[in-house]
């Protein structure tokens, strides 16, 4: 099963590698890590998406509470919650394919940020599958280069993530 | 009061009331030994090898109940150390390590002796810090300090480059420490702790397994009380002997791989299992799928969340101190109805023990290594601190030693590391300078950290060296005649020194025991006339001779090897 773990950290030199080395050691699955400070500038938060049986995910809950500079610790994907992830896509844009790249952006509701005679670079946010969808709805050959952030996630409502 | 870092380092060791610092000097710490040198209340043994100075400090904490200290240099001081750290890190012993670093300027620039300290010893401590700030060492040696012993114990290692230990700065060091991010839980839930005791007194089988948590957390005492009031059968592991009298009748012995017949029979078929401090190890239930065949409801009190329900599924868990824990279980069980008549289950268990598996057959003319423990336990009336290095003659010492107490045996459960046992000796001798302090060893341990007899030399500690010397890696050599066809692939000893000569040429006096008959007079002149010096005993024992009972690796605890007619 997929899980989405987020926590709180010390924002601390070597606080990443303790998480990603407990990964590693444990022999855990990261689909992807995205970290940076919150509005305390002394607390970094980091969601992990993983994947594991029920016993693997508890487990790497319970390893990352053993890290001394794990301040909390939640699988936000035990209930309601969002994931956004950003990506930037550089296609090469010419021609007739200029418009259809971009009437294929405005379906997507992505913005192209950068414009050159040759090529655009389109943002878009989305969950997994729509940037996924994105990237299919576009001809391989014309993409450029693609980054993607990975997935930032957040519970909904009165779920709070908080010291 | 303004002082260098490597001043505040020596005035924060002795706030600690740290008595001895284990260690080995070199260009990253000098600043540091040079404010060791002009103050007298932190004393240093100066080891000869860095692996030796943590496994030392590790021998004294196990012996204690107090944080062993080590201080080695940056590059290779600290690569030597390694392997101290993790041993120590397997079995939580609480620890801090000082490693010197190249100059801050310097980082990153693989400078000389330069090596990411922090980096290497990540996977292996409870955690670690680079101090960048003179001003941050008081802080950081106190969280090192309170991180070791709390919760969870283990080893702390603190790196400070060496422009940071002269450095000056004002010191004050701190009375208490919080850290937002660390609150270990200590007392158990009451709510759980009311479930588990309901269970223990509805059980028909019940059974005590107790591991090395019990003697990390000072809970004997407790685990031997709650134990006597209930009336149940208890096994301990071989991190936990000690932890209940192994001379009590309701003691089966240890369990697991070569532990006894009636401690892996009853801990295998009882209904509930109250396993105290102990995590459910690969050497001690074999194959978890197996161990999980039989039906059982299983109580696990552990202080690290973590261990709970990895291996097991665990019914009741309790997360807390042991010692509180038990403190409330007794307290419980002292007020609530009585307990239920398990002698129907007493009846089995007691047949399992008339196996009686653990004899061996002795001989008049060859030294059997298990003759020689026992004997070791008669000398010293089952009271010295036992170290043991491992293989072979570490399963002997912990089968036929038989520990009353706590803290006597010490030896590298977890890692498995060779060249514990004299280094431990040695911590343990320092820490109880009267006390009977014997090491148990191998003629291929023993060398792994063979230079330390010069230590044991400076320092005057007359620790008594029992090398059971079968000339072979005795466990790699079993494991090859039962599971590889008898194809001995360098497990042979060649080339070995004579042992009792070496020990002589430190200064040392040296025996050499070839004859059941002399086994026992050996040790009495070691502990006797030779109280007061270092004694090489080495015993040349039975080559052949295998550890048995035996469950061989990824089986069942029922599959046993009871003996060599078991083959």
């Amino acid at each position: 099963m997929r899980h989405v773990i987020s926590l709180l950290i010390e924002n601390e030199s070597g606080a990443l590698s303790r998480v990603s080395g407990l990964f590693s050691a444990r022999g855990y699955n990261i689909e992807s890590l995205t970290v940076a400070p919150t509005e305390d500038a002394s607390m970094s938060r980091m969601t992990i998406v993983t994947i594991g049986s029920e016993e693997i995910i508890e487990q790497i809950t319970k390893q990352l509470n053993k890290l001394i500079e794990v301040v909390k610790v939640v699988d936000i994907s035990e209930a309601a919650h969002i994931e956004r992830e950003l990506m930037l896509i550089k296609v090469r844009a010419t021609g007739k394919d200029r418009e259809e790249i971009k009437r294929t952006a405005d379906i997507f509701r992505a913005r192209i940020i950068d414009v050159t005679d040759a090529s655009y670079v389109i943002e878009l946010t989305g969950n997994q599958s729509k940037l996924d969808a994105f990237t299919k709805a576009i001809d391989p050959a014309l993409i450029l280069e693609t980054v993607r952030s990975g997935v930032c996630g957040i519970g909904r409502g009165d779920r709070v993530l908080k010291l | 009061m303004v002082l260098t870092g490597a001043e505040i380092v020596i005035r924060c060791l002795q706030e600690e009331k740290v008595e001895y610092v284990f260690g080995y000097p070199g260009g990253a710490v000098l600043y540091i030994y040079d404010a060791l040198f002009q103050q007298e209340q932190v004393r240093h043994i100066l080891v000869r090898h860095e692996q030796a100075a943590v496994h030392a400090a590790d021998g004294f904490a196990r012996s204690t109940q107090n944080v062993g200290v080590a201080l080695v240099t940056s590059g290779p001081g600290a690569t030597n150390a390694v392997t101290g750290i993790a041993t120590a890190f397997c079995d939580s012993i609480p620890m801090v390590i000082i490693s010197g670093q190249v100059p801050t300027a310097a980082i990153g620039q693989d400078a000389f002796q330069e090596v990411d300290t922090v980096g290497i010893t990540r996977p292996c401590v409870k955690h670690n810090f680079l101090v960048r700030d003179v001003k941050d060492i008081a802080t950081t040696i106190k969280k090192a300090f309170y991180l070791a012993k709390s919760g969870r114990p283990g080893p702390v290692l603190v790196d400070i480059p060496k422009d940071i230990t002269n450095a000056k700065c004002e010191f004050e060091y701190p009375k208490e420490i919080s850290m937002r991010s660390y609150n270990p839980v200590v007392k158990g839930h009451q709510g759980q702790i009311k479930k588990a005791v309901q269970l223990l007194l509805e059980a028909k089988r019940p059974m005590i397994y107790a591991g090395g948590g019990v003697v990390l957390s000072d809970a004997a005492e407790q685990l031997t009380k709650l134990t006597r009031l209930l009336g149940y059968p208890i096994t301990t592991t071989l991190m936990g002997l000690g932890g209940y009298p192994a001379s009590d009748r309701q003691y089966l012995g240890m369990p697991g791989m070569h532990g006894t017949y009636e401690a892996n029979m009853s801990m295998h078929y009882s209904d509930v299992l109250l396993a105290v401090g102990s995590r459910f190890d690969d050497r001690v239930i074999g194959d978890p799928a197996n161990f999980a065949e039989e039906p059982r409801k299983i109580i696990h009190i552990d202080i690290d969340p973590s261990s709970i329900s990895k291996r097991v599924r665990v019914d009741v868990p309790i997360v807390g101190d042991v010692r509180e824990v038990l403190d409330e279980m007794i307290r419980q069980l002292e007020a609530g109805p009585a307990r239920p008549d398990i002698s129907a289950w007493w009846k089995q268990v007691e047949e399992w023990r008339s196996r009686n598996c653990m004899v061996y057959k002795n001989s008049d003319t060859i030294i059997k290594p298990q003759f020689v423990v026992q004997k070791l336990w008669e000398v010293t009336g089952g009271d010295a601190f036992v170290s043991s290095d491992v293989g072979q003659h570490q399963m002997w010492a912990a089968q036929y030693y038989r520990f009353d107490k706590p803290r006597r045996w010490l030896n590298s459960g977890g890692l498995g590391t060779m060249g514990v046992g004299m280094p431990y000796a040695m911590g343990a001798q320092l820490a109880h300078p009267d006390a009977q302090v014997a090491c148990v060893t191998g003629e291929a341990s023993i060398q792994m950290n063979i230079q330390e007899l010069s230590t044991c030399k400076q320092f005057r500690l007359p620790i008594k060296i029992c090398n059971l010397n079968n000339r072979y890696l005795g466990m790699v050599r079993q494991w090859q005649q039962l599971f590889h066809g008898q194809r001995y692939s360098e497990s042979y000893m060649d080339s070995l020194p004579d042992f009792a000569k070496l020990a002589e040429s430190y200064g040392h006096v040296g025996f050499r025991i070839d004859k059941p008959s002399d086994v026992e007079g050996a040790l009495r002149e070691a502990f006797t006339t030779h109280k007061k010096d270092l004694v090489f005993l080495d015993f040349q024992v039975d080559q052949t001779e295998n550890v048995y009972p035996m469950v061989q690796g990824g089986k069942g605890l029922t599959e046993m090897i009871l003996s060599a007619e078991d083959l």
